[in-house]
This record gives C-alpha cells, sequence and structure tokens, in this order.
C-alpha cells in the first residue's frame, strides 16, 4: 500500500528518509556484527540493534508518514514495538539456554553450568580436539 | 470493587489492553469496533482467569513513567555502544558471563527486568534462579563486572522494586 502524495511537506519527506535510513544502517549494523564477532554468546547481541532502536526509527518514520498523508493519527505501529519488545527475551534465553547445554556437554570450561542442572553436577570431559563442533 | 465486577473482570488491566489493542488495529473509535472490543476483552480477561496469573499491582506510576524513560536513553546509548563495537576494526570485545543477585521476587518486576535486559544490546538474560535469587546475565562488553552489576542493582533493580513492591 504505497502512496505518493504530491503535497507532502519537504520536512516529512526529510525526516522520515532519514529516520528510515538511520533504523536500516542500525539493523546493517548488526547483521554485520553477526557476521564479524567470534562466539555464539556474542553473536546473540548485534542483532538485538535491529530489534530495539533499528525497528523503533522504521516505526517512527512510518508513523509519522502514514499520519501526514492520511491526515490523521496513525499509531498502531506501536503494537509491533510492543510485541517485538515482549517477545524477544523469550526467544533469547531459549537460544543461550540451548548453546549452553550444548557447550556444558562437550566440556567446554568457560560456561557456567546450564539452566536446569544441579551445581554440582559433573561436568563432561572434553572431547578430543579433532570431534570439537565449530561454531 | 463488587464481586459481580470482580467475576466479570478479573484482569481490568488486561482487559483494558485488550480493548485498545482492538481498536488501535483497527485503527477506529466507532461504537461498533468499542463494542466489538469490549467483548474481546472480556472475554480474554476470563480465559485468562483459569491460567491462574499471580495478581500484580503497579504501586507507583509516575515511577514507572520515570523508568520508561531511563530504559529509552539506555536502549539509545547501548546501541550506539554495540555499534562501536561492530565497527571498531580489529576490536575483539571481552565478552563473558555475570551473575547478579536480585532481591526481587516479584514476577513482572522479574518480567518487566527481562525485557529490559534484553532490550538494551550488549546484555542477554540467560537464566534466573529463583531458589537462590541469581540473575545469569551474558555481557558483550564485561570490561567491568562492577560497573554492570551497579547498574543491574541500582538504576534498575532499585526503582523496579518501589514500583511493584
Amino acid at each position: 500500500m504505497m502512496e505518493v502524495s504530491p503535497t507532502l511537506p519537504a520536512w516529512v519527506a526529510i525526516v522520515t528518509s532519514i529516520l528510515v535510513l538511520l533504523g536500516a544502517a542500525l539493523t546493517l549494523i548488526g547483521t554485520i556484527g553477526l557476521v564479524r564477532l567470534n562466539n555464539f554468546y556474542s553473536r546473540v547481541h548485534p542483532p538485538t540493534l535491529g530489534t530495539t532502536l533499528g525497528i523503533g526509527c522504521v516505526l517512527l518514520a512510518s508513523m509519522l508518514y502514514f499520519s501526514v498523508v492520511k491526515q490523521r493519527l496513525v499509531v498502531h505501529e506501536v503494537l509491533i514495538a510492543i510485541f517485538v519488545t515482549i517477545t524477544t527475551p523469550v526467544t533469547l534465553m531459549l537460544l543461550v539456554s540451548a548453546a549452553l547445554r550444548r557447550d556444558w556437554a562437550i566440556g567446554d570450561p568457560s560456561v557456567p553450568v546450564p539452566p536446569g542442572l544441579p551445581e554440582e553436577a559433573e561436568r563432561p570431559e572434553p572431547l578430543p580436539e579433532s570431534d570439537q563442533p565449530t561454531s | 470493587m463488587s464481586a459481580i465486577t470482580r467475576r466479570v473482570l478479573p484482569y481490568p488491566l488486561l482487559s483494558v489492553f485488550l480493548l485498545i489493542m482492538w481498536l488501535l488495529l483497527n485503527q477506529s473509535l466507532s461504537p461498533g469496533h468499542l463494542i466489538l472490543g469490549s467483548i474481546i476483552g472480556v472475554a480474554g480477561g476470563l480465559a485468562t482467569s483459569s491460567l491462574q496469573i499471580p495478581s500484580g499491582r503497579v504501586r507507583n506510576l509516575h515511577l514507572l513513567v520515570q523508568f520508561a524513560f531511563i530504559v529509552l536513553y539506555d536502549i539509545i546509548r547501548s546501541n550506539i555502544a554495540v555499534s562501536r563495537i561492530v565497527l571498531t576494526p580489529g576490536r575483539v570485545a571481552k565478552s563473558g558471563f555475570l551473575t547478579v543477585k536480585l532481591d526481587i521476587r516479584n514476577e513482572y518486576a522479574l518480567a518487566i527486568l527481562a525485557c529490559v535486559v534484553t532490550s538494551t544490546p550488549g546484555t542477554v538474560w540467560v537464566n534466573f534462579d529463583s531458589a537462590k535469587g541469581e540473575l545469569l546475565l551474558h555481557v558483550l562488553d564485561l570490561v567491568d563486572e562492577d560497573e554492570w552489576t551497579d547498574l543491574i542493582k541500582n538504576r534498575y533493580e532499585r526503582l523496579l522494586k518501589e514500583i511493584f513492591e
């Protein structure tokens, strides 16, 4: 649903473009970080740039643009922000817990005891170097 | 609140949020959508009551608003910090796990803290051990452990405690 209005004020066009570009840039930086960082736990962090300020900028741009074009307040984008914010922690917690269990099971000494296992649970023997999974 | 109201609206706040959500989704304030949204709000509240969710209450709305602005500021600040780590060539962040002892036990306060910790790039909530009251976090830029503990304890937990407990 793309509507181009000939009466769109210049300042709205400029602010919308800046917000969309900023949001896209943050999401791109997040994905670059995903590739560039060196282990799973560090890689979890950068994509959250896209799900916080990145999505925030794009939603603000959308609200501003459509409020002006449709001549009324368009704010239902707020719902996207709320749903993304309350659902990402669940995904990240599950991902990190799964990774912890994997690394713990192969005897990685740098990770803490994963959730659900007793503190004094015996740490498994590290795998021989050749069998280490590449993360 | 009378017994009948309590039976029809076990979670008034949830019902109001469902109504607002319905109106936002339909982008309308027409009487038809108001009625339909109210029905959904009441039905949603009744359906939720069978889940037996612990009841919580916001004790200080003013502080909650203040907390929201603090979090917004922190999200922007940590976005910049993580961008800098990613974009600095050759920089390897010293990341690691961190355990923080928490005093809050309120489910809603903990849920909000989980959203806040995850929404600020650079920190991820891994697990909360409710028996020991220990929160396990992963921090991307773990140069100074005390600084992060201080952030969680004094900046967030203290306020959440005042808001919910």
